[in-house]
């Protein structure tokens, strides 16, 4: 009877377990669908899915099933997603990732069950230096690289003396590390501001003491709807005026169109850096951009653009082993070597899986249509490495 | 079927299910099931020592998730200095949640009614934004535990997800026993006494706001508890988990269970987590369902679940 | 000391109170008359917000905007009062909370699915977008100065109509003895639908003055809430005019907060942790004054007469 019993019970294991359906490429991607913040998950939601279509739904000929879930801005939901991804769906690769602490708290979910953790953007110091891991990669950047751009673009221009402003959580404080390793002025001042579900918004008490510092430009990292808040209530003070704006992921694809609507025109000529932008020369970009702005009406942002690499970096890994989803040590192999073709061009991997590449300063500026959007202007590093790479090893 | 036999059964049955999720998550090959009992469990436990306080003794508090926080922390701030030994992270999970609670139940306790409510979101809050100042502990971003806490070789190992699993569940058929035996003591029904009449109560000769506070440190003590089990079973913590919305969750948990029985509570997590589950999984929009079954089940369904299993047990008039 | 920063923190501070004042009148009042814990306050302060972002864009004025939206919202907290409010006036306290803990959820939501995740951001008239020169050195956008004085004459007019109508007369009453007003004849079931709305249009006008400064955003309500809850309770629930004083506080000790305490922290800390802990015990600071005073003070600072 107990052997009947265990033998059915068996049959029914085999018969739901995912191991049977393993001739699919399965890839979770954790992003923001709810909360304000879904503005940046669905443009990275639907920049995925526009990679999918390029691909033809297929990688080294097999099936490629996308499984998104939302992290609803909260580490420990998103953690807990991780875990469903990686033990119920039993997916191959774990995408997405917009904030840094989020992947922070998921990290060791994924990493533990052996998959393929792959951020699509945070790039916390932590994971680029003490807790790097061979099977996590960083698509888009370490968080201190751009705002190091942009203190090195602050020196060419000039500036001696300077204001930060910035969220205070993971990737905040790498910004602001990241401009302080690069500016040679005097940091005239600084204010880190709450973040998360319930971020502050009303910058009235840091904007008064911003211009009572007397500081000749304020540099500002506020991603998704703080973005938008900031810059307004900037401009509302007048400081466009006598402290020029620099940013990093505060003015990009997602705020210019509501700033455009909204008619604030002082925002065009503000300056940024980044490792990529819609006019980009690439073929990669000319048919990622293109495609966007036909399925969506709109121009894609960074997140974006990441999130389009990282189909065809998974898309490089499947079929560097000729599907052979198991060789785990292959799929490593291949990307590492970085074969795929990029929206940002060249570049390659460091032995801390974090890209070595090329960063640009922008500048907001209206494109032939009258849209608003970004131009690149020059070129602030050559492949640039992040600074974390010799704390990592594997 | 007789009046408390149908709870009693189904308070068996649900405690043999949870018994049996590690096997049937083996068998089927999806450790999920666990996780999400896992959960359900640790919640249950808090939300059961909510119960003691709130449907015994009147005491509705709305920063009941602190504790989980300071439970969690007591494992987090410990392994971030490198000590991972739970003979040192167990006594002071349940030590400082006791403390938190005496201290901050002498104040809360001198006031009544929403006033109470309010002054227990104080504190809780207070606690929220502690956690948050202190850059060192990882701040807003929340802490990273990297090893579950160390328990000598030979009795169990938490790292094993199955075993920590029947760790959390013995906590659970303990904190319901121990709210069991409480609530039927002498100690209980002074408890219950002073919910209703606190006045008569002290007329009789009972200093009630002793058995008040002695009762809101053994809430907060167990919640810590539950606090120190998610902690481990997280491997991570944040601010954001002990946020004024978690506390009205676990009150949700508790009315949606039913008030006032030792087993309510579990019941409403139960159907509060699966329920958020499977609608998550469904629609983006799954908060306007969720909303509305709150609205409803308040409006419509009066003393949780438990109260309408209770209904059945009655003959009908 | 630098005079003119003061001087602007203050006014800064003066704003943040007043906008809590206009939150936390209706929340004040539908507490003292109906004895009802509304924890969806703020969602109604989001829809004020929405309303007025997207009728901005339609009229191409902001001013027609919100002299709409405030009757709209109006509507809302009616729609809200009948359909789901009205019937738990007899529950307790906690069913209170959590149906209206329930009604945030459905107001976040269905703002997510008509008006998508993004901040609807609402652009201001020319004469409001610029700056005035208040004193020497303390230059401050006239919007902001717009706010104070919105919330003053709306603290003006809600004497007006407490003190000197018959309305109010009946709003006090209730406040101080509510079944006694209900046994004089006064029509209560009108009165609280009415009490209910009038929040709800105080609510969604602090929104759609935040709006221009923050946008219109998802979720907007939900934390300012609970610093609503702690002005009245410091004020003394039903007290207008305790909620208006301890609003005023609240705003005043948040913003100096945020102003100077990282300047005082440095003494004790290194700058890196002092960044840090200054705006989480800036936020802190209110719990304490709050627990502080009920210490004391358990009915508040203003607490209605005859209660």
């Amino acid at each position: 009877m107990y052997k009947h019993a265990m033998w059915l019970l068996s049959v029914l294991a085999l018969a739901v377990s995912p191991a049977l359906a393993a001739e699919k490429v399965k890839i979770g991607f954790v992003t923001t669908l709810t909360t304000p913040a879904a503005v940046i998950g669905n443009d990275m939601k639907d920049a995925f899915d526009l990679a999918y279509e390029h691909i033809g739904g297929k990688m080294a000929g097999l099936d490629v099933e996308i499984i998104y879930e939302d992290d609803g801005f909260k580490p420990d939901i998103g953690k807990q997603k991780t875990d469903k991804l990686v033990k119920q769906d039993d997916v191959h690769f774990v995408t997405g990732y917009i904030w840094s602490h989020v992947l922070l708290a998921s990290r060791k979910s994924a990493l533990d069950a052996g998959k393929f953790l792959i951020s699509a953007n945070a790039g916390p110091s932590q994971l680029a230096g003490k807790l790097c891991h061979k099977n996590f990669f960083n698509i888009s950047w370490q968080n201190d690289q751009t705002p190091m751009a942009l203190g090195e673009v602050l020196n060419q221009r000039g500036v001696k003396s300077l204001y930060i402003m910035s969220p205070n959580y993971a990737a905040g404080k790498n910004m602001v590390a990241g401009v302080e390793r690069t500016f040679k002025g005097a940091i005239k001042g600084k204010d880190m501001t709450k973040w998360g579900k319930d971020a502050q918004l009303d910058f009235s008490a840091e904007l008064a003491k911003a211009k009572a510092s007397g500081a000749d430009a304020i540099f500002v990292f506020y991603p998704g709807k703080a973005g938008g808040a900031f810059v307004k209530q900037y401009m509302q003070a007048g400081l466009n005026k006598s402290m020029p704006l620099y940013s990093v992921y505060t003015v990009d694809a997602l705020s210019l169109p509501k700033f455009q609507k909204a008619g604030m025109k002082g925002v065009l000529g503000s300056l940024m850096t980044q490792f990529w932008s819609p006019d980009m020369d690439t073929p990669q970009s000319k048919k990622f951009v293109s495609g966007f702005l036909k399925k969506y009406g709109r121009y894609p942002s960074f997140y974006a653009a990441q999130s389009y690499d990282a189909m065809f970096f998974i898309k490089s890994a499947v079929e560097g082993v000729n599907g052979n989803l198991g060789n785990m040590d292959g799929m490593r192999a291949a990307m590492e070597k970085v074969d795929f073709p990029s929206v940002r061009g060249k570049f390659s991997m460091g032995s801390n899986h974090f890209p070595i590449q090329n960063f640009y300063l922008r500048e907001a500026a209206a494109d032939s249509a009258g849209r608003w959007t970004t131009k690149i202007v020059s070129t602030v590093f050559k492949m640039h490495q992040d600074v974390y790479a010799k704390d990592c090893k594997f | 079927m007789s009046a408390m036999n149908l709870r009693r059964w189904l308070t068996a049955l649900c405690l043999a299910l949870f018994a049996l999720v590690p096997v049937v998550a083996g068998v089927f090959g999806q450790p999920f099931l666990l996780d999400i009992f896992d959960r359900i469990m640790i919640i249950s436990i808090a939300a059961v020592s909510l119960n003691l306080i709130m449907g015994y003794g009147g005491m509705i508090s709305f920063g009941h998730a602190a504790y989980l926080g300071i439970g969690a922390y007591s494992i987090g701030i410990p392994a971030y200095y490198g000590y991972y030994d739970a003979a040192l992270q167990l006594p002071l999970a349940i030590a400082a949640s006791a403390l938190f609670a005496l201290v901050t139940g002498y104040i809360c306790l001198r006031t009544r009614g929403v006033y109470f409510i309010m002054i227990t979101l104080a504190f809780a809050q207070m606690a929220y934004f502690a956690f948050i100042s202190v850059e060192e502990y990882g701040g807003d971003d929340g802490l990273v535990i990297e090893a579950r806490s160390r328990v000598p070789a030979g009795v169990v190992d938490l790292e094993s997800n199955v075993q920590l699993y029947y760790v959390v569940f013995a906590v659970l058929v303990g904190a319901l026993y121990l709210v069991h035996r409480i609530v039927n003591s002498r100690f209980g029904l002074v408890i219950q006494g002073a919910k209703d009449n606190d006045e008569r109560m002290r007329a009789i000769g009972f200093n009630t706001f002793r058995y008040r506070l002695t009762c809101y440190v053994i809430a907060g003590a167990m919640c810590g508890l539950a606090g120190w089990l998610l902690g481990n079973f997280n491997n991570f913590f944040s601010p954001e988990m002990i946020a004024w919305t978690r506390s009205g969750e676990l009150i949700f948990m508790v009315v949606l269970g039913g008030m006032g029985s030792v087993f309510g509570p579990v019941l409403g997590t139960v159907a509060f987590i699966v329920l958020e589950e499977v609608l998550s999984g469904f629609t983006i929009y799954w908060e306007l369902i969720f909303g509305a079954f709150l609205i409803l089940v308040v409006v419509f369904v009066r003393g949780g679940l438990m109260g309408m299993i209770a209904k059945f047990e009655r003959p009908r008039p | 000391m630098d005079w003119a920063l003061l001087v602007t923190q203050i006014l800064n501070g003066l704003q943040l109170g007043i906008l809590l004042f206009l939150l936390a009148a209706g929340l004040t009042l539908v507490f003292g008359i109906m004895d009802f814990v509304n924890l969806a306050h703020g969602s109604l302060y989001m829809m004020g917000a929405y309303f007025c972002a997207t009728l901005t864009y339609a009229l191409d004025s902001f001013l027609l905007a919100v002299a709409l939206s405030v009757p709209l919202t109006f509507a809302v907290g009616i729609v809200v009062e009948v359909l789901v409010i009205r019937h738990l006036y007899r529950r307790d306290h906690l069913d209170h909370v959590l149906a209206t803990f329930g009604l945030i959820l459905v107001f976040n939501s269905s703002v997510h699915m008509i008006w998508g995740a993004a901040g609807n951001p609402i652009p201001l008239p020319e004469f409001l977008d610029g700056r005035v020169e208040l004193l020497p050195g303390v230059v401050i956008p006239v919007y902001r100065l717009l706010i104070i004085a919105t919330g003053l004459v709306t603290a003006g007019a809600m004497y007006y109509l407490v003190q000197h109508t018959r309305l109010g007369m009946r709003i006090r009453a209730g406040a101080s003895n509510r079944d006694m007003v209900g046994a004089l004849g006064v029509d209560i079931k009108t009165l609280f639908t009415l009490v209910f709305g009038l929040g709800a249009a105080m609510a969604g006008l602090a929104g759609m003055m935040i709006a221009p400064i923050t946008e219109a955003n998802i979720g907007m309500g939900d934390d300012i809430l609970i610093v609503a809850f702690v002005v009245i309770i410091i004020g003394g629930i039903g007290s207008v005019r305790g909620a208006f004083i301890a609003a005023l506080v609240v705003g005043l000790i948040d913003t100096m907060g945020r102003a100077f305490l990282d300047g005082v922290l440095k003494v004790f800390m290194t700058i890196q942790n002092a960044e840090t802990a200054a705006p989480a015990l800036s936020a802190m600071l209110i719990y304490i004054l709050m627990a502080a005073i009920l210490y004391f003070r358990p009915q508040g600072l203003f607490p209605p007469k005859n209660r």
